[in-house]
């Protein structure tokens, strides 16, 4: 299965690399974003109550990494949709590997690409003025955190992709996953949001993510946030893959 | 052995429509089975149904020895699969394709690339094996299908349509290559609804029409029993087709016409009556303009058992609901 599950994976990653439009939105559009939010609310950082920082810039690059896991799930999902309606899908199934090798490749893909992601975007901050305050290990931490949580997110997308069947339907979801990343702490503290969303947001596992990744990142390393942010994204990765092996179950045995 | 061993097949889609309905057949080993239908009579869902990506909702069916239904893993660890639409990556090139066919069968990296050289040099793709799959054409396709499913080197090949859409030149490529997988061993169920293709390269023949198997046997046995020879008359312009008809009703059985003046009998007594047939339509007045002794085709057969020819039926196959459906 080891072999299967790699064999995937590298398509899926040589895939995305040979189709730059596939890639480019996961970091064009949250950077596009993160330039907005920092330029037009920097001085949001001086409302009472909102966290001592050393710019806005080091509070959001945690809600653009997020953003862009988020959409690197979308794009897994599309991938795995597309090769549905192109029939690839059935080659897959009518091969002898084990069912969850085929959700495996592509959810491991979409961890390796979030490595990029998280990458980018500590380059993109440090390159702005942005500090990681907890230096090497606060960006060990905060690679650990996005990786799982992109791993997660590509496994949503995947288990998306084999209920809907149809790419059309996945690309339809990208307003849902910025309604979900606003219901959460990625971009305003949660003491600053009005209810409910600040209730929303206390149980949103998207809020636990981005402020583990935000704490090294914006303040110092510490464990408490790294490791509710890592169980979060770990969490939320146990489950979305759970879901999806059952879709992809559930559709073998509708059969 | 029975490579495929198939009872009482059915399947039945959502909405009752039954699009395989009680089929039975055997194929043995070696032999190539040619599964001749038009579009719409079931080859395709038989065929997804033996693969397993398909569950049969009555009867079953046993390939290489394995259940399709309760043994799908060992059967599909024993066959190779060229769907319809020969289903590649497009942005996979024909070598990267092979390699990973070759990964999905758990056949080692280090043994895979002299059996990958040698497909892709049988299939005559040596040249644009680092190409992508997207720049290839419809028969390069279909030739690199053709070679990942033989990567693994199947018991039992499936090919469903292979020269569907394919220039004459594609065509008999892949005909040659069928050929040389028969002489190899291996077993081919090869779904077709070109006659000629089912004639060339079937040892026997299964006809499937609206789901059900309405013939099987060797191409020359199917062909036999239909029997007679048919003459094709043109009449010249003018002609009072139905008084025609009624001329030559006692030489033999009237067949449907293709046109207006065009007149086709099967010969009770086969050539010895065209002389007579003329004659007859000669003192009835009728000038026959073109005239042609053929012998029973494929289609005869098919008319034979079915009342229609084999062009005749172009409904497009029930897709399961909610997309395509698998075993696990």
């Amino acid at each position: 299965m080891k072999a299967a599950v790699l064999g995937l994976a590298r398509r899926a990653l040589r895939n995305s690399a040979r189709k730059p439009q596939f890639l480019a939105p996961l970091v064009i559009f949250p950077t596009l974003f993160l330039a907005l939010n920092v330029g037009g609310l920097e001085r949001t950082t001086e409302l009472p109550g909102f966290p001592r920082v050393d710019g806005f810039l080091d509070f959001q690059l945690a809600a653009a990494i997020t953003q862009s896991l988020l959409l690197g799930g979308v794009a897994a999902g599309i991938a795995v949709a597309l090769d549905i309606e192109g029939g690839f899908f059935d080659r897959l199934i009518a091969s002898p590997i084990p069912r969850v090798a085929i959700v495996l490749g592509s959810v491991l893909a979409a961890g390796v690409i979030a490595v990029v992601q998280v990458a980018y975007f500590l380059v993109l901050g440090l390159a702005f003025g942005a500090e990681i305050k907890g230096g090497v290990v606060g960006v060990l931490a905060v690679l650990a955190i996005g990786v799982v949580a992109g791993t997660g997110f590509g496994a949503l997308g995947v288990m998306i992709a084999l209920r809907a069947r149809n790419a059309s339907t996945v690309q339809g979801i990208f307003p849902i996953v910025f309604v979900v990343l606003f219901v959460s702490s990625a971009f305003f503290p949660e003491n600053l949001l009005s209810s409910p969303v600040d209730s929303l947001a206390a149980y949103n596992p998207l809020s636990y993510i981005a402020e583990g990744m935000r704490q090294p990142i914006a303040f110092a390393n510490e464990a408490g946030p790294f490791l509710e942010g890592l169980a979060a994204a770990a969490g939320m990765t146990a489950v979305a893959i759970a879901l999806s092996v059952m879709a992809l179950r559930g559709r073998l045995r509708d059969a | 052995m029975a490579a495929i061993e198939v009872s009482a097949l059915e399947r039945e889609f959502k909405g009752g429509v039954r699009a395989v309905d009680g089929i039975d057949l055997e194929v043995q080993a070696g032999e190539v089975y040619g599964f001749l239908g038009p579009n719409g009579a079931g080859k395709t869902t038989t065929v997804r149904m033996l693969v397993t990506l398909l569950r049969p909702t009555a009867g079953s069916a046993r390939v290489a020895g394995f259940d399709v239904a309760t043994e799908p893993a060992q059967v599909r660890r024993r066959i190779g699969v060229a769907l319809q639409e020969a289903a590649l990556d497009p942005l996979m090139t024909g070598r990267e394709l092979i390699q990973l066919q070759a990964t999905l069968h758990g056949i080692a990296p280090r043994s895979v690339a002299d059996r990958g050289d040698e497909l892709i040099g049988r299939v005559g793709l040596s040249r644009a094996a680092e190409r992508r799959v997207g720049t290839y054409s419809g028969g390069m396709r279909r030739r690199l299908d053709l070679a990942m499913a033989l990567i693994h080197r199947p018991e039992v090949l499936f090919l469903d349509e292979p020269t569907t859409g394919l220039d004459p030149t594609s065509r008999l490529t892949l005909w040659e290559e069928v050929r040389r997988l028969r002489d190899e061993g291996t077993t081919v169920f090869l779904t077709t609804q070109y006659l000629e293709e089912a004639d060339q390269l079937a040892d026997r023949l299964g006809i499937i029409a609206a789901g059900k198997l309405v013939a099987g046997g060797t191409p020359a046995a199917l062909k036999a029993e239909v029997g007679r020879p048919h003459l094709d008359l043109v009449l010249a312009d003018g002609a009072d087709l139905a008084a025609a008809r009624e001329v030559v009703a006692s030489f033999g059985d009237r067949r449907p016409a293709s046109d207006g003046c065009h007149l086709s009998i099967a010969l009770e007594h086969g050539a010895a009556e065209i002389a007579p047939v003329l004659r007859a339509l000669d003192d009835a007045g009728f000038a026959v303009a073109e005239l042609e002794l053929k012998q029973p085709t494929l289609d005869d057969v098919f008319l034979e058992k079915t009342g229609e020819h084999l062009e005749g039926g172009d409904e497009p196959e029930p897709e399961p609901a909610g997309g395509p459906a698998v075993l696990g």
